[in-house]
């Protein structure tokens, strides 16, 4: 993916518009109680969705993007446990919902979950059941969340496998998983989540199981039908070309944390966080000059057991200093225009 | 851009020690540290261990010689022993006088208190040769010093129809239970690991034609076919020859399980790139089979082995069980266990039916020691 | 799907004529033959046979042809029904089997149906209450139950049952339906009658079942498809018992067909415990007597009832698991 500066777009921020955010994550935890440990596998997540604009989340593996999108709808798997923060979803009017609060698997919550807010996944192969057939899996999701009748949620089912530009939808929706593409896969399970028109779609690296050319019009049809429904994108990649593309916040993970977030040319075009930076010049580009070394990011990332105290960069730091970064915890910070960081570079408490 | 990132002393906390030890660790030493976390697996292996250093000392734990017979005492109750004698400590047996039951036709024991047989630790029983090779008469229970007279053997788990220790034969028996179980498990080995090997190594035809003839034996039923050839057997035959017969008709059915592990991993590394690097380097292919795939799943075979020996066990029971299997004066659990064949017998004299515990206890403890064993061999499947 | 199918039964025809090879060598494993028995015995009463006497009951019976011979007769019989006479017995083979036949397998059926009921239950509660109370207590027991060898459970189960509720544990019918003809009622005590044996039989079975289900479940359970099923807002007992559980259902459906001869060898043994009027009890006798076309008649049948029924739980599992139908595999 090639790596320029974005064109600047439609950048949002709350001055601009003066709306509120649909979505607001507060300081989440997620937590793993393990027989070798407590893993923290999300340790203070904070960033905000806005209608229509799509909010990126990116980081290494195993930062803590994917556990970060399943708390928000609290599909954590044993042994993981959500121990704090809020989720707050705002609903007409005033009033905003907090999804922590709502029992897990009940009602309230199961209503929000491919009702309101949708999600697709990395692997679309494993993602769907393979001994059930599409028409049924996605006409489950239809009548979870409306009350159509099985001709009513087979015609609509239809429709969307028409949207997703998915050929001869009709003949389609009885056959298998096994038997599609694995890019006409990850359509089906957009069509799936779309299909009930969630006000926000959480997309967990939907392209990173792709080759590049599927990856570009699945990206394609996502842009479209966002634009159609004026939905929201909670975008999880660990791709920067790819958040470039699509993003207009951006959220850089690091062990558990929202290191540093704001609007994605100012991310890319001025980092403040050291790891962002570190991050955004370890991508090869076709400017550099030849033979010259690639840069990498020094060190490797810590087991989530042997958290370093303090800033859980600062062994990896290029700009560490010693008297404050390994003993205290650096918190989110303004750098700018509605771009925050956490670095004690920027202010020292 | 910042300029190259100046190399920093890393923290204590990102020296991840625990990386570091198990990035060199040995495989052996991996499958341990697996193994040894499974608490039921290890007590089990204990429990094995035991089993066999019984095999080992059968003669030395026994009280009386196992074939010494005595109508007079037979279908006698286990002796309690007492450890105290009042208030000292004095491991003794009260003596027991039957007679029979005018009535009822049937032994009644009276156990007489006023005579004791004194009991102790390392006392002297029947003369043995320890290991086969060394004479003694030393046992770990057995009777005072002074001279032994036939009264003073005691009968902890008392006897059966024809007045024989219990005691001593369950220690025999195990013998050959246990070991029956090892040959048929070495056979079944044997062949299970060359035919697995041969059908996932060369895969289309050869795969076909062995995994069909797998199929065909596993759909059969086992038992009936054992009793068949066991009731072949001519009543002329040694012990010996009975026992080597017997399994070698148990590996007939038991090498499908490990075939079929043996040739599913073959199938998986088959594709592996260091089956490839061997091929290219030139090695012939039984060198590539034998040197470099099979040692890679030592430990899988040892734990399907350990899980084959239960079966192996069961089947001689049984077969002994039902009077098709080792025969008298042969001793092992299943042919001690023929005398509890029916309720009346059983609900008179239930202490005939003790040698159940012992096979129960040491399936169990394979089988678990065998799930251990598997969930430990593969190190690298974290 | 033809292919497959036409394939499963090549090789269960197959597995039919291995058995009947294998049956007619049983036969012949004991030395001498039915005569050479025939006469011992009758020199025990007193009555004396001549060599030439001997030689035309030989030829009477064939057994003066070379093997491949009888065996042809012996096939040839079978084709039109005959199995053969029972020198022991001293009826036709079909008598004396009767209706065991017919008792073992419906045992053996009887069983498969109570593993099912008892072990997918448990293995899907255990699946999803991981190592709660339930789930150490039935794997517990589901290790037990995979260690007692079947003849030792079928005592222990007597012996209870006669000690503490002085109930004697036998016999598939109460006296007055032993001989007579099939109605309701005598279903009924059948049915009565076959709950111990059929406890003592399925244990081992449940075992597994139990086990089986419970890991192929659990590592369903952490995969993908589950969790897109739970962002969908389904509720969690319903996904699980569409999804996952469908999923685990493949295995334990294989394990069926596998678990048949087993049951069949099982049963014999504890009919013979439990003196039981199924085959059991008078293969045990024929073998001991050498009593060759008994012996052979008996191991012959079950053998291919055995493969009759694994060959049917192979058509279950292919209506059952689609990807079998297209993929063939």
């Amino acid at each position: 993916m090639n790596m320029q500066s974005p064109e600047p777009e439609t950048v949002v921020t709350d001055e601009d518009t003066g709306t509120r955010p649909l979505l607001s994550v507060e300081d989440l935890q997620t937590y793993f109680f393990t027989d070798e440990g407590t893993i923290k596998a999300v340790d203070g997540a904070s960033f905000d969705v806005y209608p229509g604009r799509t909010l990126g989340i990116v980081g290494e593996s195993g930062c803590g993007k994917s556990i970060t999108a399943k708390s928000i709808l609290q599909i954590i798997d044993n042994p993981g446990l959500i121990v704090g923060g809020q989720v707050k979803l705002s609903s007409n009017g005033d009033a905003s919902k907090n999804l922590l609060e709502m029992e897990p698997n009940g009602e309230e919550i199961r209503s929000i979950r491919g009702g309101e807010i949708s999600m697709i996944f990395q692997e679309p192969m494993t993602s769907f059941s393979p001994i059930h057939t599409f028409g049924n899996q996605i006409i489950e999701a239809i009548r979870l969340h409306s009350s159509l009748d099985k001709e009513e949620a087979h015609e609509l089912a239809v429709d969307w496998l028409r949207r997703v530009e998915i050929p001869s939808p009709e003949q389609r929706m009885s056959e298998y998983p096994y038997q599609f593409s694995g890019g006409q896969r990850q359509r089906a399970m957009i069509a799936m989540a779309l299909c009930t028109e969630p006000r926000i779609l959480i997309a967990d690296e939907p392209t990173t199981a792709l080759d590049v050319t599927t990856q570009a019009q699945i990206l394609d049809i996502l842009q479209t039908l966002q634009k159609q429904n004026d939905m929201s994108i909670i975008f999880i990649t660990h791709d920067l070309g790819v958040i470039a593309e699509v993003a207009d916040v951006v959220a850089v993970m690091y062990l558990g944390k929202v290191v540093e977030i704001g609007p994605v040319e100012s991310i890319f075009s001025s980092p403040k966080h050291p790891y962002t930076k570190a991050l955004l010049s370890s991508m090869p580009t076709i400017d550099a000059a030849p033979r010259e070394r690639m840069p990498s990011i020094t060190g490797a990332i810590p087991h989530p057991q042997n958290r370093p105290s303090g800033c859980s960069f600062h062994p990896r730091c290029p700009s560490y200093m010693s008297d404050i970064c390994g003993l205290k915890e650096p918190e989110l910070v303004s750098v700018g225009t509605d771009q925050q960081t956490s670095c004690f570079l920027y202010g020292r408490d | 851009m910042e300029s190259n990132p100046v190399e920093q002393e890393l923290a204590p906390e990102i020296e991840d020690i625990v990386e570091e030890r198990i990035s060199v660790a040995s495989q052996r030493q991996l499958i341990w540290w697996r193994f040894r976390k499974h608490r039921v697996a290890v007590v089990a292996t204990a429990l094995i261990v035991i089993f066999y250093t019984i095999v080992i000392f059968a003669d030395f734990l026994a009280t009386n010689v196992p074939e010494d017979s005595e109508a007079f005492r037979g279908l006698m109750p286990p002796q309690q022993v007492h450890i105290f004698d009042g208030w000292k400590p004095s491991p003794h047996v009260c003596a027991v006088t039957g007679a029979r039951n005018p009535i009822t036709f049937q032994k009644d024991y009276v156990t007489d208190c006023t005579e004791k047989i004194q009991v102790r630790l390392f006392g002297r029983g029947y003369d043995y040769k320890l290991f086969g090779v060394i004479p003694t008469d030393r046992h770990l229970i057995g009777m005072s010093d002074d001279t032994l007279r036939p009264e003073d053997y005691i009968y902890i788990l008392g006897t059966d129809k024809q007045g024989r220790d219990m005691y001593s034969r369950l220690l025999f028996g195990t013998r050959i239970s246990l070991t029956i179980g090892l040959f048929g498990v070495a056979l079944s080995l044997v062949l299970g690991i060359v035919l697995g090997a041969i059908s996932g190594f060369y895969g289309g035809l050869i795969d076909n034609l062995i995994q069909r003839l797998v199929e065909i034996v596993r759909s059969i039923p086992s038992i009936p076919l054992y009793m068949g050839m066991a009731a072949a057997f001519p009543s002329d035959w040694s012990i010996l020859k009975i026992y080597f017969a017997i399994t070698i008709i148990i590996s007939l059915f038991a090498w499908t399980d490990l075939a079929r592990v043996v040739r599913g991993r073959f199938l998986t590394m088959r594709d592996e790139d260091f089956v490839t690097a061997a091929m290219l380097s030139g090695a012939s292919q039984r060198r590539i089979i034998f040197r470099h795939m099979l040692p890679s799943f030592y430990s899988h075979i040892i734990a399907a082995a350990t899980l084959a020996l239960p079966l192996m066990i069961i089947a001689e029971t049984t077969l002994s069980f039902l009077g098709l299997g080792l025969r008298p004066p042969a001793i092992s659990w299943g042919t001690l266990l023929q005398d509890a064949q029916n309720v009346q017998t059983i609900a008179l004299t239930p202490w005939l039916m003790i040698p159940a515990l012992p096979v129960i206890l040491v399936i169990l403890a394979l089988n678990f020691m065998g799930d251990g064993l598997r969930d430990a061999a593969d190190p690298y499947s974290n | 799907m033809l292919g497959y199918l036409i394939r499963r039964l090549f090789y269960a025809v197959l597995a039919v004529w291995a058995v009947s090879i294998i049956s007619f060598f049983i036969i012949n494993l004991p030395p001498g033959d039915y005569v050479t028995s025939y006469i011992a015995q009758l020199a025990i009463q007193g009555n004396i046979i001549g060599e030439e006497e001997a030689e035309s009951l030989r030829e009477y019976y064939g057994l003066d042809q070379p093997n491949y011979v009888q065996y042809l007769k012996w096939m040839n019989q079978i084709r039109q029904g005959n199995l053969g006479f029972s020198f022991e017995f001293g009826l036709p083979v079909n008598d004396v089997i009767g209706e065991r036949l017919v008792l073992t397998m419906i045992l053996a059926l009887a069983t498969i149906v109570f593993i099912w009921i008892a072990a997918i239950p448990i293995g899907i509660l255990s699946a999803v209450r991981q190592y709660s109370i339930w789930d150490h207590t039935f794997t517990f027991f589901g290790f037990v139950g995979l260690a007692v060898p079947d003849f030792m459970l079928a005592l222990i189960m007597m012996y209870f049952s006669f000690v503490l509720f002085d109930f004697s544990v036998g016999g598939l019918f109460s006296p007055e339906y032993v001989t007579a003809s099939w109605s309701l009622g005598r279903g009924l005590d059948l049915a009565q009658h076959m709950i111990i044996p059929i406890i003592i039989l399925g244990t081992a079975g449940t075992a597994s079942l139990i086990r089986i289900t419970r890991a192929n479940l659990l590592d369903e359970l952490r995969k993908p498809y589950v969790a897109t099923a739970r962002a969908k807002g389904m509720s969690e007992w319903r996904l699980i018992l569409k999804y996952p559980v469908r999923m685990a259902l493949n295995p334990a459906i294989s394990l069926t067909a596998y678990i048949l001869p087993f049951l069949v060898s099982g049963s014999i043994v504890v009919s013979v415990v439990l003196g039981l009027p199924t085959v059991g009890p008078i293969l045990l006798k024929a073998l001991v007597a050498q009593d060759m076309f008994l012996a052979g008649g008996i191991i012959l049948l079950i053998g291919w009832m055995t493969v009759v029924g694994t060959f049917l739980s192979d058509l279950l599992l292919v209506w059952a698991d689609p990807r079998v139908k297209f993929e063939g595999r």
